[in-house]
């Protein structure tokens, strides 16, 4: 019998809600599902909302009855804000958030390098924002809990998986005993500790580190502004490192270094996190600052990834697909990510609109991502936790020469969590014109960004499905085009127009953008009219034109719903069947 | 290989002198840090990555 902890968890900042679990004998007889996702973390709350936009209802199960305990994930990325921008959850974090782009690296008291994310007047969103993870999974649950295609279920815990060919079964764990559900499909987002993971036997692949790191939430008055603090080798913890966020509410995240041979408990024992805090607060200039503790956590950096995410019917995102380094805060930034690529092509597949081949692109592309954040992320950990004597000689090099000589600085600036191009993605188109242009988002890039005025930019206006950016001045979309976009919508796949560059609305546009001043066309490379891009139900490009005709548009589409040469008259044979 | 011009004999001689002393003067403790500071400076120097991974492997020959 599952008995999830039904007081609500203790916090000086948050006021914890504890939800009524989901009770088989309170419902009739339950039908065989289209999903079932398992796991209302931050990435399993973003899948149900991205399915249910498409769509296609979903059963959510989440074997606590409360949010988050702690704050995990504090960081959140540009990319991030325009993808929970799709499901609306945008507007309460930039609302409660604080956003930055700056971060510092001092050694021996010296500021010796400065980071500067570009912020670009095209981007609505700041390259970071702070927030605690209860407040961003209860904006999430809440657009859940009023959405009419989601089924969520607290305190439902999954204690039997069984993958069949066409279906999968599942034994769910609830505080009355358990039930068993079957769904078409599973998403497995259940974390780090997936149990979804651990009962289909799968195995991660990639490498762990040694070093072991305290995250500590503390209620402290400090007049520093919103910008990240990394100490390296500090007098009161020699070799290791410091790093200090703020977030919402008073709080300061303080995460440090532990010595190699310390254990969790040793080292979250109350004694030992007020003797390191209180040194820490000293090395800034705030010795006797009063402090709170909130939460607090011990965590060690891992690089390991599934090597494939998709198994038969069950598919995997998130930490439960991959464990990154959260340095360059790769966490929940990645999930989403992942959750936006699943979540489209499963919708399709789900609704018969897809084959089920459109899934392995699902995996190709979010694996060479993961491999390469593994990459990227061990360069960043090789400098804070150096695995070698000589790794750690050519680090306390740098610290060094940095206090002088500025040009070893940029090795201070582990990179963060970006969005990923999918530049050799199967989805992108052969025959388009990617390789003519000068400029603009390339084939599987994220969109850029276009301010179109005061509170009104490109992506508030994109998503839900394909998105065609069609650029002409004239007062219609050519007819050749229209046919090809209303038997894409009839085979039940989702597309908008979007006509750039005309004063007058254009017949055949869902919007017409004017682009009086030609800013758009510039930064999207266009010479001229006719071109276009298409943009996946992601936002990622899949094909661009520099004059654009009906039978490479329907190529282009084809390709990127996974058909092997498919065109709109057999994606409606396909919904027909 | 380097563009620049090989060290005179004098100049050589000079480096040799001064690389020494600067040893001496880090002391047991740290000379193995000065001369990791030292090649780092020298790399950046030199501007060139593919020369420098050619004078590590000159440099780790007959230890």
């Amino acid at each position: 019998m599952h008995e999830p902890h039904a007081e609500p968890r203790r916090s000086i900042y948050y006021r914890y809600q504890v939800h009524a679990p989901w009770l088989a004998s309170k419902h009739p007889p339950q039908d065989r599902k289209k999903v079932v996702i398992v796991g209302a973390g931050p990435i399993g709350l973003f899948a149900a909302l991205e399915l249910a936009r498409l769509g296609v209802p979903c059963v959510l199960l989440e074997s606590e009855l409360q949010v988050s305990e702690g704050s995990r994930a504090i960081v959140f990325t540009r990319r991030s804000m325009e993808i929970l921008q799709q499901v609306g959850v945008d507007a309460p974090i930039t609302a409660n958030g604080l956003p930055w782009r700056f971060g510092n690296s001092f050694y021996r008291g010296q500021r010796v390098y400065r980071m500067e994310a570009p912020h670009d007047p095209d981007d609505r969103f700041f390259p970071m924002i702070n927030l605690q993870q209860q407040y961003l999974e209860q904006y999430l649950t809440e657009a859940v809990l009023a959405h009419p295609l989601i089924d969520m279920r607290w305190g439902n815990r999954v204690t039997r998986v069984d993958p069949k060919d066409s279906f999968v079964r599942v034994e769910v764990d609830t505080p009355e005993g358990s039930y068993l559900l079957e769904s078409d499909w599973l998403v497995a987002s259940d974390g780090a500790r997936s149990g979804i993971r651990a009962m289909m036997d799968l195995k991660l692949e990639g490498a762990s580190y040694e070093g072991r790191f305290v995250i500590a939430d503390i209620r402290i008055d400090l007049p520093l502004p919103t910008e990240r603090l990394a100490f390296f080798d500090p007098d009161w913890n020699p070799g290791n490192t410091i790093l200090m966020h703020r977030e919402p509410h008073g709080i300061w995240r303080v995460d440090y270094q532990l010595p190699p041979d310390e254990t969790p408990e040793q080292a979250l024992a109350p004694g030992s996190l007020k003797a390191r805090i209180d040194a820490q607060l000293a090395m800034i200039g705030h010795a006797g600052t009063p402090w709170t503790m909130d939460w607090c956590s011990v965590y060690s950096a891992r690089a390991l990834t599934l090597p494939d995410y998709v198994h038969g019917r069950v598919l995997f995102i998130g930490d439960a697909a991959h464990m990154l380094p959260i340095f360059g805060v790769r966490g929940a930034n990645t999930g989403w990510q992942d959750a936006q690529g699943m979540a489209w092509r499963l919708a399709f597949v789900a609704r018969g609109v897809a084959p089920e081949a459109l899934l392995q692109s699902y995996s190709s592309e979010r694996v060479a991502a993961a491999w390469e954040i593994i990459d990227e992320a061990g360069k960043s950990t090789r400098f804070m936790t150096p695995p070698t004597r000589g790794f750690r000689l050519l680090r306390d090099a740098v610290l060094s020469l940095s206090l002088s000589q500025p040009f070893v600085g940029p090795l201070y600036h582990w990179r963060t969590s970006r969005p990923h191009e999918y530049t050799h993605s199967p989805l992108n188109s052969a025959g388009d014109d990617n390789g003519l242009f000068k400029a603009g988002p390339g084939h599987g890039a994220p969109p850029q960004n276009i301010r179109l005025g005061a509170d009104d930019y490109l992506l508030d206006h994109l998503g839900g499905g394909f998105d065609l950016l069609y650029f002409t001045d004239g007062p219609a979309i050519p007819e050749a085009l229209r046919k090809v976009v209303a038997a894409t919508r009839a085979g039940g796949v989702p597309m908008r127009v979007v006509a750039v560059g005309a004063a007058e609305p254009v017949a055949g546009a869902d919007l017409t953008l004017a682009d009086a001043d030609g800013h758009f066309r510039q930064r999207y490379g266009v010479l001229a009219g006719g071109a276009a891009y298409l943009l996946r139900p992601d936002q990622h490009i899949c094909a661009r034109w520099m004059s654009l005709d009906a039978g490479r548009l329907q190529s282009a589409l084809a390709t990127a719903l996974g058909g092997p040469t498919g065109n709109s008259s057999t994606l409606a044979a396909r919904k027909g069947a | 290989m380097s563009h620049s011009k090989p060290l005179s004999v004098p100049a050589l001689e000079q480096v040799y002198d001064a690389l020494a002393t600067a040893i001496d003067t880090a002391g047991p403790g740290k000379s193995e840090l000065f001369l990791v500071k030292l090649a780092l400076l020298n790399a950046n120097a030199l501007g060139d990555a593919a020369v420098f991974e050619a004078q590590v492997a000159a440099a780790l020959k007959d230890l």
